[in-house]
């Protein structure tokens, strides 16, 4: 157990706030701190109203992310953290591909891609056609690989959003802290 | 009396002296400027309300109101304009920060429609201070000061104190708007003081209960939690030995029957030697920071640790807990207490003092009181100022060996008496810290305790000494090198004085250039009656000892060892 406490594996942080200018730089520096980087950050609204919802990626073991998530709560505009490690969540990545459009006129391939990565063309136009791609990094990866040879012209893949599978809902700890902050 | 109660229209500028005022600020440490004028311009309308010290550098605003707040355990206040004014500001708030230190800076900005684009004296202070604040904020219209003011002060005061930043755009002071203010006292965000677990408070009680040789350690979370009363009774029930950190100096009087003295790297024989024997360890309201613990790996490896801190983020961060009780020690001290059985430790206790004699035996006498062939030495004028004053003085330390040594023979008998810059270790604190010192303590004798090192960083303070006709005793203990950085020379570099000696100005002449009464003391016969005059001077004095310039400070534990492999010598 221990052992796996100091080994780094990928967790997810979730980090509910309010919605404040520069908040993101604060987060940020609680990683950079200690010489952590972010693979992948997304910002959005949570659930809950003026709640804003951070979801970042680390590489970390997991008694540093235990410390991390410590001081992101130590915010004052930060209302509450959670880690996660890959087992715990439901996420996804979307990818989007530009391809040109005579790779798909010319033969049947990409099409078969297209279908069997269960993705979808979003955009076609005369010089250049937009696929869109959700999955893991590893299915939006081998699919960029696989469309490569065919003249990608472009290829953008967002950061991870996850859902948490524990049932206990993020209103539910908002309440408590909101109880606790009243003391 | 000028105080707005009812709401009216008035400039942003205003606002935010009638908010300082509705926070009952009476001194601010500041330092004019082309983005802060407006403020100031309001404030001379306020100057029977509100003292404003005029400082020499902005730095020497921030530590003056970290010495402020220290001694009287409130809010200190500092402004400052923008650019190069803001990030003056840094180092203070860096301290602060580290030490949980209540403040408030406010600084001017250029106005809003100039932000990003490089204007005059712009610079994201903000952004620069996120990581040393606890909260920071920039306001750009002026509906927005009085909240933001309120949640400032309730911010940097609840919970685990800390420094605060508010950042204000000029046409936010010029602004006008219809004013009311009302404080804060409540961030849905923010959990100033955890939830209590009674069960921890239990099981505590039960691990103190069945020591054998149970051993606490106190640091600042006493000071700051103005805990005295519940401290003492606290380690009175359970007989329990109690050492500082120096943070904690000044909680208990040194000479308390179960104050065993300091820790860490310099710390005292007892306390260090024992940690490793000891097998329930209480820390209270300190943090284990790597001056006291050595080697984390071997540290206190016998004990169950307890640890008693406000802040969540403290518990298991470097020594991992196992009992932890969150919240205010005053709240959760006397809960505790009550679970404690009566017990005397007498035997435990004793090793403490047989190690410290030990000690005194081998490091303290000798630096106490030198024999004549040897140059004064630093503990042996503290020693006579600690006479002199009866150990009642606010001392105020810089960063260094005088520190170490001032920490150690100083025999502090006052509650809040110790102020220095503990966690940051920012050599310029004591000067700029003393005065804020005496502003926040008026009717004590306040000493500042500098290097020749650390006195050169901001000697310019001098000059708010002067004009603000502050009562400041100031000791300058001049070896004519930077002391502790030579002491590791000797030690661990092979004695390779790499940029340590320093070739000082005649600080006599520099400080009679103030008006304020210098004295140097180069003879031992003349220490007595210079240290006399000293401390009973009306009014600041300078007093300068020249003292060995290669003497070391010990005890300490080298970086790396574990703090039972303590060094006498």
């Amino acid at each position: 157990m221990e052992e796996k406490k100091n080994t780094k594996q990928q967790f997810t942080v979730n980090i509910y706030t309010e919605n404040k200018i520069g908040l993101l730089n604060r987060v940020s520096i609680i990683f950079t701190r200690r010489h952590i980087n972010i693979e992948s950050i997304t910002a959005s609204e949570s659930e809950v109203e003026g709640i804003h919802r951070y979801t970042a990626v680390i590489t970390e073991a997991e008694d540093q992310v235990i410390k991390v998530v410590k001081q992101l709560e130590k915010q004052v505009d930060i209302v509450k953290a959670f880690y996660h490690s890959n087992e715990n969540i439901v996420f996804q990545e979307m990818a989007l591909f530009k391809m040109p459009t005579h790779s798909l006129a010319s033969s049947g391939q990409v099409e078969k891609l297209i279908r069997s990565f269960n993705a979808r063309i979003l955009a076609i136009e005369e010089n250049f056609t937009i696929i869109e791609q959700t999955g893991h990094k590893e299915e939006t990866q081998a699919l960029f690989s696989l469309l490569k040879p065919f003249g990608l012209l472009e290829f953008v893949r967002s950061g991870r959003v996850a859902i948490t599978k524990p049932m206990k809902q993020f209103k539910d700890h908002f309440e408590e802290v909101q109880a606790a902050a009243s003391l | 009396m000028k105080t707005i109660t009812k709401s009216k229209t008035i400039t942003g500028s205003e606002a935010i002296i009638q908010c300082l005022l509705k926070e009952n600020v009476k001194t601010i440490f500041g330092y004019p400027g082309g983005a802060i004028m407006p403020i100031y311009d309001a404030l001379y309308d306020y100057q029977d309300q509100i003292e404003h010290i005029l400082v020499r550098h902005e730095q020497g605003a921030t530590h003056a109101a970290q010495g402020f707040a220290r001694v009287s355990g409130k809010v200190g206040v500092c402004m400052a304009t923008s650019g190069p004014g803001a990030t003056n500001l840094i180092t203070g708030l860096a301290d602060a920060q580290i030490d949980s230190t209540p403040m408030v800076c406010i600084t001017g900005q250029v106005a809003s429609h100039l932000l990003g684009t490089d204007a005059f004296q712009e610079t994201d202070v903000v952004g620069i201070s996120m990581p040393v604040t606890k909260w920071n904020i920039q306001i750009t219209r002026p509906e927005e000061i009085p909240k933001a003011i309120a949640k400032a002060f309730f911010i940097a005061q609840s919970g685990r104190p800390g420094p605060v930043l508010i950042d204000v755009t000029k046409d936010a002071q010029f602004g006008k708007f219809e004013f009311s203010y009302e404080p804060c006292s409540r961030i849905r965000s923010y959990i100033p003081e955890p939830p209590l677990d009674e069960n921890q408070i239990t099981n505590a009680a039960e691990l103190i209960n069945n020591a054998k040789q149970p051993f606490v350690l106190f640091g600042q979370g006493v000071i700051l939690g103005d805990a005295q009363q519940e401290f003492k009774k606290f380690i009175e029930k359970a007989g329990l030995p109690a050492a500082w950190t120096i943070m904690g100096l000044s909680a208990i009087e040194d000479n308390h029957p179960l104050n065993v003295g300091m820790l860490g790297m310099h710390g005292n024989y007892g306390p260090n030697m024992l940690t490793a024997e000891c097998d329930v360890l209480i820390a209270v309201g300190m943090r284990f920071d790597d001056r006291v613990t050595g080697d984390v790996n071997r540290f206190a490896s016998k004990a169950k640790i307890i640890h008693m801190d406000i802040d969540p983020a403290e518990i298991s961060k470097i020594i991992k807990t196992d009992v932890s009780i969150l919240g205010d020690c005053k709240k959760t001290l006397p809960l505790l207490t009550k679970k404690l059985k009566k017990s005397v430790h007498a035997n435990w206790l004793q090793k403490f003092r047989e190690l410290n004699e030990e000690e005194y035996d081998v490091v303290g006498k000798d630096e106490l009181y030198p024999s004549i062939d040897k140059d004064i030495s630093m503990g042996e004028v503290i020693r006579r100022i600690s006479e002199k004053t009866n150990g009642e003085a606010v001392i105020v330390t810089d960063v260094g060996q005088h520190q170490m040594v001032a920490q150690r023979f100083y025999k502090y008998s006052k509650w809040r008496s110790n102020i220095t810059s503990g966690g940051l270790g920012t050599m310029g604190f004591a000067l700029p810290a003393a005065f804020g010192a005496k502003l926040g303590a008026p009717e004590r004798t306040v000493i500042a305790v500098i290097g020749d090192g650390g006195f050169q960083m901001t000697i310019q303070e001098l000059g708010t000494i002067f004009q603000s006709k502050i009562d400041v005793k100031i000791l300058v203990l001049n070896n004519e090198f930077l002391g502790m950085v030579r002491q590791w020379q000797e030690l661990f570099f092979d004695r390779r004085y790499a940029f340590t000696e320093m070739i000082n100005p005649d600080f006599q002449t520099i400080v009679k250039g103030y008006h304020i009464p210098a004295e140097k003391v180069t003879k031992r016969e003349e220490l007595e009656g210079a240290v006399e005059r000293f401390i009973s001077s009306e009014g600041s004095y300078f007093l300068e000892v020249m003292v060995g310039k290669e003497n070391n400070v010990f005890p300490m534990v080298p970086t790396g060892a574990a703090v039972s492999e303590i060094r006498l010598k």
